[in-house]
């Protein structure tokens, strides 16, 4: 990696405390809003899309995801895809059922 | 024997080979955790009436404030060896490590907790709506539980005997943040919780009691695997952690770089287990 070296990694030391924040701040929201009565639908939505932003903050940063090879990117959307898969396999089940 | 690219690039693939292996782990794990979030989607479209407000949310609120400062301390250890400051690097290790015990020994406390937490189902919706006047008066609600035309009330056992049980329902602002932030605190100082009015129930017209273990529900079954597994995560990652943070450093001495991939492929772990846990808090604890 080209920010490797031991200056560049110093000037992201503020940056990580940075998302260090954001992550204690989106954390503190998404149970705020969770008290707010939005419907079932709405109060998952929006909980879930606030959980996927922490989550990409810290795969993007933490886990230097942002500047990585593509081998890995790869690898890594093949295995989010097939994660989906199985999520909406849940949902597909209960949208189509057996019927009596 | 010497192993090859742990801190070289491999041309093909432009990367040491242990980021490669990490990678291809976490996709598997990506995989697994899948299949159980698949699980719980599958549970809870099928229930009758999704559990809510029975997890602790300040304390589970605590615990994801902990495991995130564990993922920035172990960002800022790794960084530490990348500056080739060993001290500095064994204090944000070690304060990793803390926050992982810090994590699990909360996470038992509200294993404790469930485990002496009771519910009771009614035989029917008839012998239900019999005792809701008397629930209701002693400050309690009876709720539809997770089996289709089930009812439940939710609580603690105080006496029992062959014929009758004396039970004590969780009052009604029992999920209020207050009212759960009073609980904790009064179970830490040692304070015995203050439970309200009994309600007696006939054993006859009980179709089933128990504490929230696994079997109790689909939820807590799900409940209890998801953290369960994460837990056991949290387990490995300090095990691997508490490894380079005393007998695995001499590496340091001789190949720093290398000792600092190392650590990088503990950190990426240990960060797979955070943002798995950002996803568990509001599914379980908020939703």
């Amino acid at each position: 990696m080209a920010g490797d070296d031991a200056v560049a990694i110093k000037s992201h030391l503020k940056f990580y405390v940075g998302i260090f924040a954001a992550l204690l701040v989106l954390t503190v929201i998404t149970v705020v809003v969770s008290y707010i009565h939005l419907g079932t639908a709405g109060n998952i939505t929006l909980a879930l899309v606030i959980a996927t932003l922490k989550a990409s903050l810290v795969a993007a940063f933490f886990m230097h995801l942002s500047s990585e090879k593509t081998t890995i990117y790869r690898l890594m959307i093949s295995a989010l895809f097939f994660f989906l898969v199985l999520v909406f396999l849940s949902i597909f089940a209960f949208l189509d059922p057996i019927r009596n | 024997m010497e192993i090859p690219y742990t801190v070289k690039a491999r041309p093909d693939t432009g990367l040491w080979n242990a980021k490669v292996g990490i990678w291809l782990f976490l996709a598997s794990e990506v995989m697994l955790f899948g299949g159980l979030f698949s699980a719980y989607i599958f549970l809870r479209l099928g229930s009758w009436h999704w559990p809510h407000g029975i997890l602790n949310i300040p304390i589970g609120l605590f615990n994801t404030f902990v495991l995130i400062t564990s993922s920035v301390t172990m960002v800022f250890a790794w960084a530490s060896l990348k500056m080739r400051n060993l001290h500095k690097f064994e204090c944000f290790l070690g304060i990793t490590i803390l926050c992982g015990f810090i994590f699990l020994g909360v996470k038992s406390y509200e294993y404790y907790e469930k485990f002496h937490h009771y519910g009771l189902i009614f035989k029917n919706e008839a012998v239900a709506n019999r005792y809701r006047a008397e629930v209701e008066a002693a400050g309690g609600q009876i709720k539809p539980s997770i089996i289709e035309g089930q009812f439940e009330v939710t609580g603690h056992i105080e006496e029992m005997d062959e014929e009758t049980m004396k039970f004590i329902p969780d009052s009604i602002h029992s999920s209020e943040p207050m009212v759960q932030i009073i609980s904790v605190l009064q179970a830490v100082t040692g304070k015995k919780t203050e439970h309200g009015e009994a309600v007696v129930f006939q054993q006859d017209d009980v179709y089933r009691w128990g504490p929230f273990v696994p079997h109790y529900s689909s939820y807590f079954a799900i409940y209890f695997t998801l953290t369960g597994l994460h837990a056991l995560h949290v387990i490995g990652g300090m095990i691997v952690m508490a490894y380079f943070w005393i007998p695995g450093r001499k590496l340091y001495h001789t190949d720093p770089e290398h000792f600092t991939n190392r650590v990088e492929v503990v950190g990426l772990f240990w960060h797979f287990v955070d943002l798995v846990w950002i996803f568990l808090f509001p599914v379980l604890y908020l939703l």
